[in-house]
């Protein structure tokens, strides 16, 4: 059934689908297409798709993992693999049909444009990816191989450090302040609001900001602060730890536009391939591969199906809205294809469905809240009148950079005593007690000194700590008691 | 802007497992987290009486990846088939939806179990006792052997079982009873082999000659036996019996848990209840007597008896304990009682150790297990003694 193809036969529909892509209006960094065997791609998932990363057991554990659900069947490899760089990289699986391989290229040249145009890519400086991730791995390496640390010592660091690398800013958009402009920030606020009635009304008084806080406003970025401000880290450990960090932060933006990106990438190898005039036996197969990727899993979210069905709909209502639409939202202001290119620079998952998922669309994807009720997992809300608001704001508290908890460092000298004190901004979720533990121990090493955390477990307060003699937890008096500060 | 196509080259994907280093080194950690908890496995784990291809589902679960993540009581969102309801069940706690390959950083089921045979919790169990290598190698082979003993030749076979010499002969004598012999001729004309030439060695399967052997487990279960205690007394259990495994055909085993009084009880049992009260050793040791004379004549059977306890007795079931094990040194092949004492217990003046030494067989012995590395050194012993009784 499968046509053997050769890379002539890439390069044939590889100049057909630019010439598609380009009239379509998408544009894109140069691609690259590297042609491996299923063991290859195992690796290259493990490795985030880097032709050169770091070493790490965890990514033997990854590989492992998903080389046990390939070999039973459980899960198939992923049809495309693309990396966010310029010139972009993508592999495609040697063992697949010439229609897989067409369909492939077609939705990875959609993850280009997606890397290309967001908001969220601009800062990641893609020409450098590669190179960047290559002497990240030369440098840890490099640290490995030094007689006088070894894999031992630095698996210590670097296990701590992926712990916390998720624990950092996400509001990339919004530039932070440094320390000088948050000190000024505190002095202007501390400034009494310019008062018209001033000659009348009693002067309030000034109350001197303290400005020897450490830090001045709380802290996102975990593995930064711990790097700058523990003055026994070595340089070899700091760097470790300013590696997890700019590791995450390659990966941060990919996290929160899985949606819209998955979404785009199939919203255009669909365009793309039905404008081709495939001969009719590869566009059957192409019917099929598509409906496999963007079919919806039931119980989860798959986010192939949800967004291509939301590109799908801002298109049409852009393009053919319904009269209850142009009564609801107004008229279109522009054509449906204007507004999605526009879309996709501008937003990400949150926003993006936040804006674009209706009630209409819930309630035709059939989507669920759910929740666990002892051993099983149980619907709460559907997506009926009542409750698909509530379904939705779940949905968005969920995806994105959403499934990590917002943990802030307070204060770096608590008590005095170099105690790091952090809180948990707790928004109705409790945190998996075992792992919170368990990542205040790494915490705990890095610091090298007692670590306090403030959260809240099922509406009571409670300072967890870990320090020299070990886990320690106390309720706090009332709950949502403010951290003390000195 | 050209798009560049890299096509596959079969010497790069020979030379990349790139991987192959981060798995040994994730399989070392599991091994020692596997190692860190082997106490807890070993008592937990019903493992006397199975095979050796028996798989331990270990609770270590690949080595997890901790960062700071919601609970699973948090609420998710996911899509029906249009059907659904409030109130329907759509899965099981604890089941993670596929995550998208990067890493275990989900509490919840790994797909990666870590399960191992009996023979590598052995293996492991033997590394944590600190068995030397080659009393491993010796306790293994007695383990795998397979005696088999020549008794004449055959016309079928295998291969290696091919005795060329009797084979050649075979053809010598076709040559001559064909006649062709007779003629001498210049230059000797062939006379190939044929398969009804081929002669094999005839190998028979050695029945041990004492093929039946019970073991009899008994354990002092009163309420001061903790995991500690348990996984030392299991070891002890455990080494004893794959030792006797080795020398016979067929073996039973038997668990009695006694405290004043004695019962015979499954394994799970065994290891798993803890009862309280006092301690009557004689109980446990006249219910193995029992059990004896009902089931296990020693006449038909090898009988090996041993007690594990933490020591204690009341001081009035003295003289009926020592009697008992008197008895049973008369039936038994070999009696061994284990006290277990594990440093920093306590310790109580009179402990049956020294009562028992004036028990005069010399199928009796006796050992003293204060910690892990006690076991083997006693075990060592053991074995010797058992030589020497042979």
């Amino acid at each position: 059934m499968h046509n053997p193809w050769g890379v002539k036969d890439l390069e044939y529909w590889d100049a057909k689908i630019r010439d598609k892509v380009d009239e379509f209006g998408l544009s894109y960094f140069p691609q690259e297409f590297e042609v491996c065997d299923h063991e290859q791609m195992l690796g290259y998932m493990a490795y985030s798709g880097m032709p050169a990363h770091y070493p790490h057991w965890s990514y033997g554990k990854s590989y492992e993992k998903l080389k046990t659900l390939y070999d039973y069947g459980v899960s198939g490899l992923p049809y495309e693999m693309v990396i966010n760089a310029d010139p972009s990289l993508a592999y495609l699986m040697r063992g697949n049909s010439l229609c897989l391989q067409i369909l492939t290229i077609a939705h990875v040249y959609g993850h280009n444009d997606f890397f290309k145009n967001n908001f969220t890519f601009c800062d990641t400086r893609p020409e450098l990816t590669i190179n960047n991730f290559k002497v990240r791995a030369d440098r840890v390496r490099s640290y490995i191989e030094d007689p006088s640390l070894g894999v031992t010592k630095v698996e210590e660091v670097l296990d701590a450090a992926h712990a916390l690398s998720m624990q950092c800013r996400r509001n990339v958009a919004i530039r932070k302040l440094s320390r000088e402009e948050q000190e000024e920030r505190a002095l202007s606020s501390a400034q009494p609001p310019a008062d018209p009635f001033h000659r009348i009304h009693k002067a309030p008084e000034y109350v001197e900001p303290d400005l020897t806080k450490l830090p001045l406003e709380p802290e996102e970025d975990i593995l930064l602060f711990v790097r700058d401000h523990n003055p026994y880290l070595a340089e070899w450990q700091k760097d470790l730890l300013t590696i997890a960090h700019d590791e995450a932060q390659y990966f941060i933006p990919q996290i929160e536009t899985k949606i819209m990106n998955e979404g785009w990438a199939s919203y255009w190898h669909h365009q793309i391939m039905n404008s081709l005039d495939l001969p009719e036996n590869l566009h059957i197969e192409f019917l099929v591969h598509h409906n496999q990727v963007v079919r919806p899993h039931p119980g989860s979210v798959n986010p192939y199906y949800l967004g291509f069905k939301l590109w799908h709909d801002i298109r049409r209502r852009y393009d053919e809205p319904t009269a209850e639409e142009i009564e609801k939202y107004g008229e279109p202001d522009r054509s449906g294809n204007e507004k999605i290119f526009e879309i996709r620079e501008v937003d990400r998952d949150v926003s993006f469905l936040r804006r674009f998922l209706t009630e209409e669309l819930m309630r035709e994807m059939d989507m669920f809240q759910h929740e666990r009720r002892g051993d099983d997992v149980v619907i709460t809300h559907v997506s009926d009148e009542q409750s698909w608001r509530q379904v939705k704001d779940t949905l968005l508290r969920n995806v994105g950079m959403g499934a990590v908890p917002v943990i802030r460092i307070q204060d770096a000298d608590y008590e005095q005593n170099r105690v790091l004190y952090l809180t948990h901004a707790h928004d109705g979720r409790d945190l998996q007690l075992e792992y919170a533990e368990k990542t205040l121990v790494y915490l705990y090493q890095l610091w090298g000194r007692e670590v306090l955390l403030e959260t809240s477990i099922q509406g009571t307060g409670y300072v967890f700590s870990y320090g020299e003699d070990g886990f320690n937890q106390r309720r706090l008096r009332r709950t949502n008691e403010p951290a003390a500060s000195h | 802007m050209t798009t560049v196509f890299r096509p596959y080259s079969h010497s790069d994907a020979l030379r990349s497992d790139r991987s192959a280093g981060d798995r040994l080194r994730h399989r070392q950690k599991v091994r020692q987290a596997i190692r860190e908890n082997i106490a807890d496995i070993v008592a937990e784990e019903s493992i006397i009486g199975q095979g050796r291809d028996k798989i331990i589902k270990v609770p270590i679960r690949g080595v997890k990846e901790y960062r700071f993540v919601y609970g699973d009581n948090a609420p998710g969102v996911g899509a029906g088939d249009g059907n659904s309801q409030p109130g329907q069940v759509v899965g099981k706690a604890g089941d993670k939806g596929r995550g998208d390959g990067r890493g275990g950083d989900q509490p919840g089921v790994d797909y990666y179990e870590t399960d191992i045979t009996l023979e590598e919790l052995v293996e492991i169990m033997f590394e944590d006792l600190q068995l030397p290598d080659m009393e491993r190698k010796k306790l293994r082979e007695v383990l795998a052997e397979r005696t088999s003993k020549r008794k004449g030749y055959r016309r079928v076979g295998i291969r290696v079982h091919m005795n060329k010499r009797r084979t050649a002969i075979a053809r010598v004598r076709r040559k001559v009873a064909s006649g062709r012999v007779a003629a001498v001729e210049a230059v000797e004309k062939r006379f190939p082999f044929h398969r009804d030439d081929i002669r094999y060695r005839r190998l028979r399967h050695d029945m041990k000659p004492q093929s039946n052997a019970v073991v009899l487990c008994i354990m002092d279960t009163s309420g001061s036996m903790d995991i500690m205690k348990k996984y030392l007394a299991r070891s002890f259990f455990f080494l004893l019996y794959q030792f006797v495994r080795a020398r016979y055909h067929n073996v039973e085993v038997v668990f009695i848990a006694h405290h004043t009084q004695a019962r015979e009880v499954s394994e799970e049992e065994f290891f798993h209840k803890g009862e309280s009260g006092g301690t009557y050793i004689s109980s446990g040791y006249m219910k193995a007597l029992e059990i004896i004379q009902a089931r296990y004549h020693p006449g038909l059977w090898n009988v090996y008896a041993f007690h594990c306890s933490d020591g204690d007795n009341f001081p009035n079931d003295n003289t009926a304990a020592m009697n008992a094990a008197k008895g049973l040194c008369e039936v038994a092949n070999l009696f061994g009682y284990g006290e277990i004492k594990p440093l920093n217990s306590s310790h109580y003046e009179d402990s049956m150790l020294q009562l028992f030494k004036s028990i005069g067989s010399p199928n009796f012995h006796s050992m003293l297990i204060e910690r892990k590395e006690d076991i083997w050194s006693s075990f060592k012993m053991f074995l010797e003694r058992e030589k020497l009784v042979e």
